[in-house]
């Protein structure tokens, strides 16, 4: 680490001198800590490496989550079917009477609580945020690395750490935690309520605790380096969206994860230590508990404190990913920059002033709905700002149809869909009906779960070749998307009419209930396109290693024709990424087309010529 | 043999995909790599907007089929009076971000089709444009503004607690609804029309609800199976949970509220269709006049209940906390109040729980 601050000081001052980098050759770029199979693979300071690590650890957690989620759909397509064929896997979660299997009700609630609590924790918080903000930031902002490379490669041990408890977890006797991935107390808190919230919960908590450490290491490296490592003319407002975007995300991470913390210390507490901050008044299991005066409320908002902004940090990389990858294969400046930025900023501000809406059926004073109705619906506003600016984009382009600009305008119709559902729900009114019902499924799963693994694909497709110096295969890629983007909707869309007819969410089985028992045809088709759209993805995932190893050459510098820095660094780039002088930034991101032709960030401007971002040169 | 047999042919159909993508690549190269590109772009240009006309077609299609669900809409009309405000306020709603939908939608697919790349077609330079911008801002902000209003006029009176003034027993009935694992326990307030108090440690095996036999309040009070209510009455049922959240849940009635444990929450609803009436309602449609799973003698809305819920979950037995909802004439609601027996009578009275018998015996003595 330290060498590579001292190399990157030599290159600041050589670096005012030079001109042009392709000036300065010499080879003294690389890390020589950077020796060995473990300093390379393993236990590496390269951000370029982490960000593979973290990947990587992504998709394998994001495999886990998706078999749970078939495993759970089976159940509610075909709860009569017989799940014995499941009991060499699941053991004895699979009760077998008459030769039929059937999937134990507590294993399915630990089924659809470790799908909720992988993917958005482990996928698309650690997968997709971890992955680009590491791989991205140095490379677009002209750095040698992240701010501290140590502290970063702490951030990846502490999430695998995180992962490896949460996996152990699957495995006790008593079942992973099963109580929902908000984790309610007093469910939660009372081991006699429920199996999963013994063992399981002490492991799901000890658990979400590293990965915040693994959030925040990452969270205070991103944001030192955006803020002080940028290279000589970047200003703020010529980086790239993706970085805004990233930025943004660390700082949303570094704001609210601290207050899940707490409250999952204060259930801690609660478990353990005999305290009441959540438990008040309870009859259970044949005993009344002495816990006297708690509220579980109060966990509500310190949960939903972090829970809100949670969404917009997994949602908000994938604004910035799209925004670049439509830019650049658009060809065209992404339209109102400066709008993209500021939309960013207000969605992550109004992040903090709407957990509330997560909790209008919870017996919190009515009264204070008001405030978070208004602001809800307010996040609209820049919402479809976005929107309009990214269609607006499109306009007057000349668009490459490759699979990551494909994922890109997918990204946006989900985006759009997803977020006109979230008017109703915001609604305080209409959520009176809709609140936990499968309505809210539909719309969580479309606006931040496969919207956000829409930016993730566009972004992984896109950066391939940066990361390994091979192409993804472009068949491969667009049988994926289209199969992805058909077969999402095939899940989710049908939900929203389940919503509305009032079915709730967590159900094991609906036969119960005449209210919610009519949908048995469209719960089969739901499964059904659940199981194509997981096999599309196996083919994303073999095209992924198949390409890291025989994919298409990166021939040329530049495959795209980009703008950005990321560019501009050699194709195989060791540890510190320009092997000469950093290259110094002239311009914003977006002089696509600009005359006729792409200007890179690396040219001068013209004498007289206006620089879309503020120029202080 | 079988899972073999899956296995080796789900490998098999990687490995033709991976050929399939292999030999497109080799072709590119052969064709030339930019009339590969140019193609493909028209390809999927054209696909992007065959898959918009199906998505719509298909939003409509299955609009259409799944009307049924459409909140106010025939069979799935709200039973009480907030209810028909929350359908309205949806519906609206459903308007204005249909026109939304349909028209990003086809604008986002006509455009990547028609800014297709092209050979010689160039990209316009078109960074910004503070006009349309502030025209695309102000029409959201504008349209949420009246979407706020609305929605928080409905959500506030329907909110709202009995007014002050109301008398219990009078003016409105008062119900309780305990939550528990897993099952709802309900009481009514029998004919002095108030409930009796209750703590949570006096709950035992026989006094699930820990109330207090002191409480000369209490002695009326019934446990009635279903939850039986009169139309158009105010009610307001005190939530409460036993062990863990549950939630208080009747789809029919547009009424949902979390029972806290310890803290006690409400919900008052006016329930505007009786049972019978909803189940006439009903018999007009079609998928209502097949034979009931019930009885088979019967058609399905003949056997219609409304019905209770949990909607938050509460562990293993989240689904199954039914309860049955009938909504009766008000002479109907006081012959069935007449026949309940008050849980005091029939399980406590007499048994070594009864802390009442002082109670009793100077009311008697008076």
């Amino acid at each position: 680490m330290a060498s590579i601050d001292i190399v990157r000081e030599e290159e600041l001052h050589d670096g005012h001198d030079e001109h042009h980098h392709d000036d300065h050759h010499d080879d003294h770029h690389g890390d020589k800590y950077q020796s060995n199979f473990i300093t390379t693979y393993i236990f590496c300071t390269d951000h370029k490496t982490i960000a593979k690590q973290f990947l990587i650890t992504g998709m394998f957690w994001a495999i886990i989550g998706a078999l749970m989620s078939l495993v759970f759909r089976l159940q509610l397509g075909f709860p009569e079917e017989n799940m014995a064929w499941l009991k060499p896997i699941l053991g004895k979660w699979i009760t077998v009477t008459d030769g039929i299997g059937t999937l134990d009700p507590e294993f399915y609630y630990a089924l659809v609580t470790m799908h909720g609590t992988i993917l958005v924790f482990f996928v698309l918080t650690a997968g997709l945020s971890g992955t680009f903000s590491n791989l991205l930031i140095p490379l677009q902002i002209g750095a040698r690395d992240m701010a501290s490379g140590f502290l970063n490669m702490l951030s990846y041990w502490f999430f695998f750490l995180a992962g490896a408890i949460m996996f152990a977890s699957l495995f006790l006797s008593t079942g992973p935690f099963a109580g929902g991935w908000t984790a309610y107390p007093p469910l939660s808190a009372l081991p006699q309520a429920m199996s999963g919230s013994g063992a399981g919960m002490t492991l799901w908590s000890v658990s979400l605790v590293f990965f915040v450490v693994s959030v925040l290491l990452g969270g205070m490296n991103y944001i030192t380096t955006v803020l002080n490592l940028r290279t000589k003319g970047m200003t703020m407002w010529r980086l790239p969206l993706t970085i805004w975007a990233f930025l943004v995300t660390a700082i949303l991470g570094l704001l609210s994860f601290p207050v899940l913390v707490s409250a999952i210390f204060l259930l801690i507490f609660d478990r353990s230590l005999g305290t009441s901050f959540f438990l008040s008044e309870i009859f259970i299991q044949g005993q009344a508990l002495e816990n006297v005066g708690g509220s579980p409320i109060l966990y509500q908002h310190l949960f939903w404190f972090l829970g809100h902004p949670e969404v917009y940090i997994i949602i908000v990389p994938a604004f910035g990913i799209v925004s670049e990858v439509m830019s650049v294969h658009a060809r065209k400046p992404i339209f109102g920059y400066k709008a993209m930025v500021l939309s960013i900023l207000a969605i992550a501000i109004l992040a903090f002033i709407v957990w509330a809406h997560h909790m209008f059926m919870s017996g919190v004073n009515p009264f204070i709905a008001n405030i978070f109705v208004l602001f809800t619906l307010i996040i609209a506003v820049p919402s479809a700002v976005k929107v309009f600016n990214w269609i607006a984009t499109l306009w007057g382009g000349n668009i490459r149809f490759n699979t990551a600009m494909l994922f890109s305008i997918g990204f946006v119709s989900l985006f759009i869909s997803g977020g006109l559902t979230g008017i109703f729900l915001g609604n305080s009114a209409i959520d009176i009906q809709l609140h936990d019902t499968y309505f809210v499924v539909a719309h969580f799963h479309i606006v931040m779960g496969i919207a956000a693994f829409f930016g993730m694909f566009a972004g992984v497709y896109h950066w391939f070749p940066r990361m390994y110096g091979r192409f993804m295969n472009e068949t491969l890629g667009k049988i994926h998307f289209w199969g992805t983007m058909i077969g999402a909707y095939a899940i989710f869309w049908p939900m929203h009419y389940m919503g509305m007819a009032g079915v709730p969410r967590r159900y094991y089985q609906f036969d119960n209930f005449d209210a919610f028992s009519h949908f048995t045809a469209m719960n089969q088709f739901i499964t059904v396109a659940a199981i194509i759209v997981f096999s599309l993805q196996m083919l994303m995932v073999i095209n992924f290693f198949y390409s890291i190893f025989y994919g298409k050459k990166q021939t040329e510098l530049n495959p795209y024709d980009a703008n950005t820095l990321e560019w501009t660094a050699p194709i195989h780039a060791g540890h510190g990424n320009w092997p000469g002088a950093i290259p110094h930034v002239h311009r914003w991101a977006y002089d696509y087309s600009k005359g006729g032709r792409n200007i890179h960030q690396t040219e001068p401007l013209n004498p007289g010529e206006q620089d879309m971002g503020n120029d202080h040169h | 043999m079988g899972t073999f047999f899956i296995i080796a042919s789900l490998v098999l159909l990687a490995v033709i995909l991976l050929q399939i993508g292999k030999i497109t690549e080799i072709a590119g190269k052969l064709r030339g790599e930019e009339d590969m590109q140019m193609r493909s772009n028209a390809f999927h240009a054209r696909l992007g907007v065959v898959f918009m006309v199906g998505f719509l077609v298909f939003v409509i299609v299955s609009f259409m089929y799944y009307k049924n669900s459409m909140l106010g809409y025939g069979p799935h009309t709200a039973a009480s009076e907030h209810g028909v405000w929350i359908d309205n306020t949806f519906n609206v709603t459903m308007a204005v971000t249909g026109i939304v939908f349909f028209i990003t939608h086809i604008l986002l697919f006509w455009f990547a089709y028609k800014y297709r790349e092209r050979t010689g077609h160039k990209a316009t330079f078109y960074p910004h444009n503070n006009m349309l911008e502030m025209i695309w801002m102000g029409i959201p902000a504008v349209v949420m503004t009246f979407l706020v209003i609305g929605g928080l006029s409905v959500w506030n009176r329907t909110m709202a607690d009995v007014e002050d003034g109301m008398v219990v027993g009078e003016d409105y009935i008062e119900i309780e609804a305990t939550g528990l694992q897993w099952q709802w326990i309900l009481r009514h307030p029998g004919d002095d029309g108030v409930l009796g108090e209750r703590y949570y440690k006096n709950i035992t095996g026989l006094n699930p609800l820990g109330q207090l036999w002191e409480d000369e309040r209490n002695l009326d009070d019934i446990h009635p199976s279903e939850l039986v209510l009169p139309v158009g009455t105010p009610v307001r049922v005190r939530i409460i949970a036993r062990d863990v959240l549950h939630n208080f849940y009747l789809p029919h009635f547009r009424v949902k509220m979390d029972a806290v444990p310890g803290l006690p929450t409400y919900f008052v609803f006016t329930p505007t269709t009786t049972t019978e009436e909803y189940r006439q309602r009903l018999r007009d449609y079609p998928e209502w006049q097949a034979p009931s799973a019930d009885d088979e003698n019967k058609q399905r809305w003949e056997t219609f209940n409304y019905e209770l819920a949990c909607a938050e979950l509460c562990g293993r037995g989240h689904f199954s906390m039914k309860r049955i909802v009938r909504i009766v004439e008000p002479e109907e609601y006081v012959e069935w109040l007449a026949s309940q027996k008050s849980y005091y009578s029939t399980t406590i009275q007499g048994s070594e729980e009864d802390t009442a018998k002082g109670v009793l015996s100077e009311n008697t003595n008076e």
